[in-house]
């Protein structure tokens, strides 16, 4: 009598594929607007990026309903964050508050697979990068998502100094200006999306430096 | 009101059919110092009077932000108040986490009501000591709502309470016909009057008073000290530098206000007071 396994999952998988980097006065996050179930596209235009604060922003691949409840949940943190210390929560605080919220899931986690970027209090770039489950880690660059095997080792080529595979641990930024990581993202989905099936359409890249926001896009492979 | 053998519970009746530690619980709310609310048909403004207990203290938060469209002023026991904002916060934020929608004003004040009722109803609890102005914007336009710590909520065109509560009250109730179509700068004007009012005789400064909006297009915020002071200097009929008898006129006030940009924003330079640090 062998053991009966569930013919339902709660969780489902919207792929997509999330990159940031981290530079000395800037932060680049940008993911792909796929989102998918199976072999099948949902839509072409679905946003994985969400702005917690002024100066934080975070992209999630994975299963979008999670997603969503977490950005909900994290902005409703934020809101009472502002109530009580009459200041929006820098990012090094919004990134403890997502691991503590991930793990609070432990045993039925959000299925959800984030990198968290912005300007810390010095206003100097920085990058989170997640496991589902809340394990953390700050560094200069990141990517996550189905075509992150894809994504990590061209960015581990290109940006080695700020590496995390390099001891001893450096300064977790990049030595690009924000024009070049602009264009390195630009070319790593390019990439991606000759070999992901579930990364394409397009590309919104979000720039966050001392003058605010900035929103782009980018056409990517439509196959 | 003296002292009398039905007093000292909440959940004990008079003869009379009144419950006093409710009654005393509202003479509480005319202790505290005065808070002013009034509302046009898009806008409504709050005003309150600072009072700091010596020169060397800061003075008390008397104006809550409760959320991006609802705001809130209180008087009496400050502390209550603190408790009841955040209860108000929170309300806000479930209500939009669940509806991805803004609270209605009208249902935040029966929740808060009827919060306030049980404790009318307990023997083991005594009365919020705090009256609330709430202002709120939502869907079925702009509202102004009292709420009395005996459970009871009121909707109001314009209303003031705390001490000498009564002065900025008969201001308002000789005005109050023109609000509806005011424009902001005259609303703000009218509250910092009414609040002018209730400080009898004493100067109308911006570091003794706080005022807030909130409107259509305009989230709830405090309005700082330099804008209010120049509201001020444009109507001051004692002007402090401002030579110029501006009286409390319409057109007047208004070019006194659009000139903000020119006249220089320190001239009502008497803001000594730094906000205060203890900001909750």
């Amino acid at each position: 009598m062998t053991k009966q396994q569930a013919n339902w999952s709660p969780y489902d998988n919207n792929g997509g594929s999330c990159v940031a980097i981290a530079g000395a006065d800037y932060c680049v996050i940008a993911a792909d607007t796929r989102m998918s179930t199976g072999y099948n596209i949902l839509t072409r235009e679905y946003s994985k990026i969400c702005k917690l604060a002024d100066k934080c922003v975070m992209a999630s691949s994975g299963f979008q309903a999670d997603v969503k409840a977490l950005q909900k949940q994290l902005a409703a943190r934020h809101l009472i964050y502002q109530h009580q210390h009459n200041k929006q929560m820098s990012c090094p605080a919004m990134a403890q508050l997502l691991s503590n919220t991930l793990y609070y899931k432990r045993f039925f986690p959000y299925y959800s697979f984030n990198v968290l970027g912005g300007l810390d209090n010095e206003g100097k770039g920085c990058v989170f990068t997640y496991d589902a489950v809340g394990s953390y880690e700050k560094v200069g660059y990141s990517s996550q998502g189905s075509g992150s095997t894809l994504i990590m080792p061209f960015l581990d080529n290109q940006l080695k100094s700020p590496s995390p595979l390099l001891l001893p641990v450096q300064d977790a930024v990049t030595p690009l200006v924000e024009a070049e990581a602009v264009d390195l993202v630009k070319t790593v989905f390019a990439s991606a999306s000759e070999r992901d099936i579930y990364t394409g359409d397009k590309l919104e890249i979000v720039v966050i430096n001392a003058d605010g926001i900035r929103r782009e896009y980018m056409e990517l492979r439509k196959d | 009101m003296f002292r009398n053998q039905y007093d000292t519970d909440v959940t004990t009746w008079s003869p009379a059919g009144r419950l006093f530690q409710v009654e005393y619980a509202m003479e509480a709310v005319k202790q505290g110092s005065a808070a002013i609310g009034l509302r046009s048909k898009t806008h409504i403004v709050l005003g309150c009077v600072n009072k700091a207990n010596s020169e060397l203290s800061s003075h008390q938060k008397k104006i809550f932000k409760v959320d991006d469209h609802i705001g809130v002023a209180i008087a009496g026991l400050t502390a209550d108040g603190r408790v009841l904002s955040r209860y108000m916060r929170n309300e806000c934020i479930n209500y939009s986490f669940t509806y991805e929608s803004p609270l209605p004003v009208g249902r935040l004040v029966v929740q808060l009501a009827d919060k306030a009722q049980v404790c009318t109803q307990r023997s083991w609890k005594r009365p919020y000591g705090v009256g609330l102005l709430v202002a709120g914007l939502d869907e079925s336009g702009a509202h102004l709502y009292y709420n009395c710590p005996s459970g009871n909520y009121f909707e109001y065109q314009a209303f003031a309470i705390g001490s000498r509560s009564q002065a900025a009250k008969t201001y308002l109730e000789r005005r109050f016909e023109n609000f509806a179509d005011s424009s902001w700068d005259d609303l703000v004007k009218d509250a910092l009057m009414a609040i002018r009012e209730t400080l009898q005789g004493e100067t109308l400064k911006s570091s003794i008073c706080t005022v807030a909006v909130v409107g259509v297009g305009e989230p709830f915020h405090i309005l700082d000290q330099e804008t209010v002071q120049q509201m001020i200097d444009a109507f001051e009929v004692v002007g402090e530098q401002e030579g110029s008898a501006a009286e409390p006129d319409a057109a007047a006030g208004q070019e006194a206000a659009a000139e903000q940009g020119a006249a220089a924003a320190d001239q009502g330079g008497s803001t000594d007071e730094c906000v205060a640090p203890m900001d909750i």
